[in-house]
Order: C-alpha cells, then structure tokens, then sequence
C-alpha cells in the first residue's frame, strides 16, 4: 500500500471546547488508483488531507491518536526535516482556490522553479527551463512567453493547471487534491478532471479526490468514502455506491442530485444541518437526521459492518438501506 | 476560459492606420499607456504611479539634492563652516554671504548647507536601523506565534511604553560619547516597536494566505517560506511608515540639538544653530541665524513625509 491512514483523530481546541474533527478515519490508497473522499463542508475530509500532508494548523488542531502509513512507515513519528522532504517530492497537494494559492508577487515560473530550487538543489536557470516544460505539460499556450507572467494574468482554469503543474513537478507517489475544480466553471472542471486523471495514469501516482461534488467523483474515482462528522460512514468501488448505496447518508446524497428524469419534481434534500463538532451527538451521528432511524441508533454507535468485500457502511440497517 | 492573451496589435494592418493617424514615425499603433499582456508587478507598478505624481517627484528632486550636498556640501558652499570670523558677527546679508553671518562670525549660508550632512546621515541611519530591528522582531513575532510572539510583543509594549524625548535625554545625558551615532543609536533603540507592531501585523496578514500553506506543503523550509512568500507580501506597510518616520527621526536630532544633548558643536548641523541662534536676545536682532537653518530642516521634514505619502498611496491603492 502507498498511503494507509489507520483510526486517525484530530482534535482542535476552541472557546467552545474540544472539536473533534475527524473521529477515527481510516483509509488506503495504492499507486495508481483514485480514492474520492466525499463529504459536505466540517465533516472532516480536509484536516484529514492536512494531517496526512503535515500542514495542520497546530495549535489549535491536534493528531491525538492514529497512524499515517506511507510505503510502511509512520510519518507522525518522523523527524520535521524529514517530514518536510517527503512534502513535494514524494506527496503534494492541490488546493481548491489557484488564486489565492500562488503568491501574487511572484511570477508563476518562479513559483514552479521554486519546487526544483528547494528539493534538488537546481540552479536559476534549470529551474526556469523545467518550469516552461511543466507549463507545456499541463498544456498552458505559449509557455515560454508567459513563464514570467504573474498569477492574476492567467484565467481561472489556467491558474488550476499551473497548481497541477506544481504538485506534479516532481512527479510526488501521491496527490491529494482538496476540492480541485470547486472554484471552476463547469465546462473547466471537465478538462483540469481530464488532465488530472491522465497525468495521473502516465506517472501511476495514488490520488485523493476531496470533494462535495458526486459529478466529478463519478468519472474520476475508483472507490469512494463518504464521510460524515468526522468519520467514514461508507467505503466502496464507485460503481457499487452508486448503483447502490448502503448508508442513508449516501442514499440521501445521491438522491438530492438534480436529474433530468424526475423534472417537475422537488428536489430531495437531507433535512437538518450537519451536527457541531464539539458536540456530536451520542450513538449513530447521522440519526438526528436519518429517515430510518430507530431507537438503537440513538445509543449504539455502528462499527463499519463488511456489505461485501472492499465495501463496508457504518449503518445498523445497512441491509434496508441497499434492499429497497 | 483558457485561451491565450491576445497578441499586441502589431504588423501590417495596423501600420497604415498609424501614418494614417499622423503618427510621422511610421511605427505600428499600439495602444500606449495599458499595455497589454505586460507582466506588472506591484513595485512596477507603484512605480508607475509614482513617476506620474508631482508630490512625488518634487519630493524626489528635494530629497536627491539634499542627498547631494550632505555628500559634497562644496559643490555649492566654497567656504568652511568653521572658519568664522568674530568680527563680522550677527552680520546681515551682503554680496557673496547672502544668509549673512552668526553670532560666532560664521556664514549661515554655509553652516546650512553643511549642516544637511549630520541631518541626512541621522535620518537616514536611524531609519534603516529602526527598519531592521523592527522588521526582524515584528516578522519572527508574527511568522512564529505563540510563545515567541508573546514574548516579542511584550518586550515591544516596553520599549514602546518609555517616552521618547525623556529616554532619549536620559540615556544621551548618561553617555559622555559625541557624535551622530549615539543619536542614531538613542533615536533607533526607542523607535523600532513601531515598525516591529507593523510589520508583525502585516506578517501575521500575510500567513494567512493560502499560497503560504501551499507553499508548505510543496516542502518548502521556515526560512523560504519567510524570505521568498512572507515578506515580499508584507514589506509594503513597513516601507511606508519607515519613510515617513525618517522625516520625523531628523526632526528629533534637530530637538535633541536644541536640547543639547543631540550633537554639540563643533558638528555642524541645523539643531545645533537653532539651538544657539535661539538662545539669549540675538534673535530679536538677527532673525536671519534662526530663520535659514529652520527653514532648511522643515523643507527637509516635509519632503520626507510627502515622499512617505506618495508612497503610501502607490503600494496601497484602497487607500486612496
């Protein structure tokens, strides 16, 4: 396995006390395949992405019980020098906002260069030639004309493959890419998806797709995790979720997707809003809101019960939810 | 969408509509002032603004003359400050001595030029020692948090807290040492917190941004991550105040002359004449051996604080 986080938790502390952000998260990815990490907004899938990059804000956030497995070995115990190697050359990210995320005063072929000056020690003008090679490889136009141009001069997509650019540079074993193509139009979003996928492919690197958008994870991803309130309520093959969900929580989801077929109707929506962190409620965390709740759900918290093999969901009634 | 730039409009079709446009030269029609596709960045571009403000130009010009004669008083004085003639004493204007001469003899006019010198190298080492000191506890406070900034503030409240014309007396008064670096040193050791506040605030600012977390997690180091992203994206706030606190700096060596515990002749500088052209009945009779050397250091003030205007509102354009 390349990347294997076992039980994580991650807590922060607040004026309102202690949040737990993420509850006990568990998950894998192997070279070459695509891991989709589905959620709404505070369910936990993006301090996961900054606790496996080791970019967590701490103070506040704090990993206090879990491991991070890659190729075996436990990156919380590792050193900071070593750690901080690993990032860029061995796993890299790619934030949501290109914007924001490239410095404004820097030219971007600095910034792409930046990842050869760091890690391989490169000169100026080396570094400048693989960053015009990096921005021909994400098919940005005319890239050496515009490999001294500054951030707020390319267009939002081209912002996005610059960001890619980044992350691949030096051809990292993993990407996590925290909600890529949010900030992009949608006829965008399918080509920086495209470009992603394939450049993925070409270098056989594990990718972790953290996303709110079941559109992009239908094409992309080969097996999904739910999450929800900091935990993973369903792990499984894309194709098995879809067709049929073994939680309610994703049943939900997948049925508040508008579809052309059911025109005219109203639209689903899951009722309720997702619980604080700080104060999640007791058994299941989703039964507050859950159609099919019972008394059990309540007091008992589910354990990922195995549906098939490589799929489990953390519902009691897992076989009612995928019957019907 | 992700098409390129447009081309600049150049090449044959647009030639002729240049001769056309009784351009003479013949050159292709660009559109001048926005050009297109040119890369910009913010010091080029407050730049930009900068060369088309008079306020700033002619405080440039003030100020690169001042430098000048600070540096070469005798490109326009052919006399020594020094040599004073006791005879020719509250003297008024005449040929060759248009300022007329002190109650020591010596010609104003060139005690004042000369006297830019002590001035300027105040200012301006005063200045810079308040931009470095300030900028590396007010950046590590911010960049670090936590216990350091804790730590770093609270020794900034203290120095901030003592007045700074009482300290300033109190220390110069203490060291028997003459010369403009116990000035620089006094003016610099009780002025950094102002910057250090500024530049912690404008650091703590510039942390925030989410380039400063990719940059991390791309693997970069604390001090890559503080030189290259950090401070280019916060420099801008410290620049300004530190421009228009060198204005203030050579205010204060003026007060501190005047108090007689700044520099004490024999330097020559506008404090020290302000300072004996002030003291006794001389200036009911000879206004002129008060009037040239405060006129003097007042231009020189406000072409420092109009320059750190002009600045100001070149580097941040919401301000204005």
């Amino acid at each position: 396995m390349l990347l294997e986080v076992q039980d994580l938790h991650v807590e922060f502390t607040s004026r309102d006390g202690l949040v737990n952000a993420v509850n006990g998260v568990s998950y894998a990815v192997d070279a070459g395949q695509t891991l989709a990490v589905l959620g709404e907004s505070g369910s936990g899938k993006s301090v996961t992405a900054q606790a496996i990059m080791g970019i967590l804000d701490s103070p506040p956030g704090r990993i206090s019980k879990g491991k991070i497995l890659f190729r075996g070995e436990d990156l919380l115990t590792m050193g900071r020098e070593a750690r901080r190697r690993i990032r860029g050359e061995k796993m890299a990210m790619i934030f949501q906002d290109a914007l924001s995320s490239l410095n404004p005063v820097l030219p971007v072929g600095y910034q792409l260069g930046e990842m050869f000056r760091v890690h391989r020690g490169a000169s100026r003008k080396e570094s400048k030639a693989a960053a015009i090679e990096l921005m021909e490889r994400v098919r940005i136009p005319a890239a050496r004309e515009r490999v001294g141009d500054y951030p707020h001069q390319f267009s939002g997509g081209m912002r996005q493959r610059i960001m890619i650019a980044m992350a691949l540079a030096l051809e990292p074993d993993l990407i996590i890419a925290d909600e890529p193509t949010t900030a992009l139009d949608v006829t965008v979003q399918a080509q920086v998806m495209d470009l992603l996928s394939e450049l993925q492919q070409e270098y056989r690197m594990g990718l972790i797709l953290i996303t709110h958008d079941l559109g992009v994870v239908a094409d992309a991803a080969d097996v999904i995790a739910v999450m929800y309130a900091g935990k993973i309520v369903e792990h499984a093959p894309v194709d098995a979720l879809y067709k049929r969900p073994a939680h309610p929580y994703t049943k939900g989801l997948l049925e508040s997707i508008p579809r052309l077929d059911r025109k005219g109707q109203d639209l689903y929506a899951i009722k309720g809003l997702p619980p604080n962190l700080a104060r999640i409620p007791p058994g299941c965390s989703f039964h507050p809101r859950c159609p099919i709740a019972r008394d059990r759900c309540a007091v008992d918290v589910p354990p990922l019960y195995e549906v098939a093999p490589d799929r489990s969901s953390a519902c009691h009634y897992w076989k009612e939810t995928i019957g019907d | 969408m992700s098409e390129p730039p447009q081309p600049p409009p150049v090449g044959p079709p647009e030639a002729p509509i240049a001769i056309a446009a009784g351009d003479g030269r013949g050159e292709p029609a660009t559109p001048t002032g926005a050009e297109p596709g040119r890369a910009r960045s913010l010091w080029s571009d407050a730049w930009h603004d900068l060369r088309r403000n008079p306020v700033f130009v002619i405080s440039a010009l003030l100020i690169c003359f001042l430098v000048l004669i600070s540096i070469w008083p005798s490109l326009i004085a052919t006399e020594s400050p020094l040599r004073c003639q006791l005879s020719r004493s509250l003297e008024g204007a005449s040929a060759g001595h248009w300022f007329g001469f002190d109650t020591q003899g010596c010609d104003v006019y060139t005690r004042t030029v000369y006297g830019a010198r002590a001035s300027i190298a105040v200012g301006v080492c005063a200045t810079l020692g308040v931009a470095l000191v300030g900028t590396v506890i007010g950046g590590l406070a911010g960049f670090f948090g936590g216990f350091w900034d804790a730590l770093l503030s609270r020794v900034t409240d203290m120095f901030f807290g003592i007045p700074l014309i009482l300290g300033a007396i109190v220390f110069l008064s203490m060291i028997k040492l003459s010369g403009i670096w116990p000035v620089v040193l006094v003016i610099a050791a009780l002025s950094w917190p102002q910057i250090a506040r500024i530049a912690r605030g404008a650091v703590i600012t510039a942390k925030q941004n989410d380039y400063v977390q990719a940059a991390r997690a791309l693997g970069a180091s604390h001090a890559r991550i503080l030189l290259r992203h950090i401070l280019p994206n916060a420099i801008a706030p410290v620049i300004v105040m530190a421009t228009i606190m060198l204005g203030t700096f050579i205010a204060l060596e003026a007060t501190l002359s005047y108090l007689g515990v700044g520099l004490r002749p024999p330097t020559v500088s506008w404090g020290v004449d302000i300072s004996a052209a002030s003291t006794g009945m001389q200036f009911r009779n000879a206004p002129h051996i008060l009037l040239y050397p405060a006129a003097a250091l007042s231009l020189t003030v406000l072409a420092f604080i109009m320059l750190g205007d002009a600045v100001r509102d070149a580097l941040d354009p919401k301000l204005r």
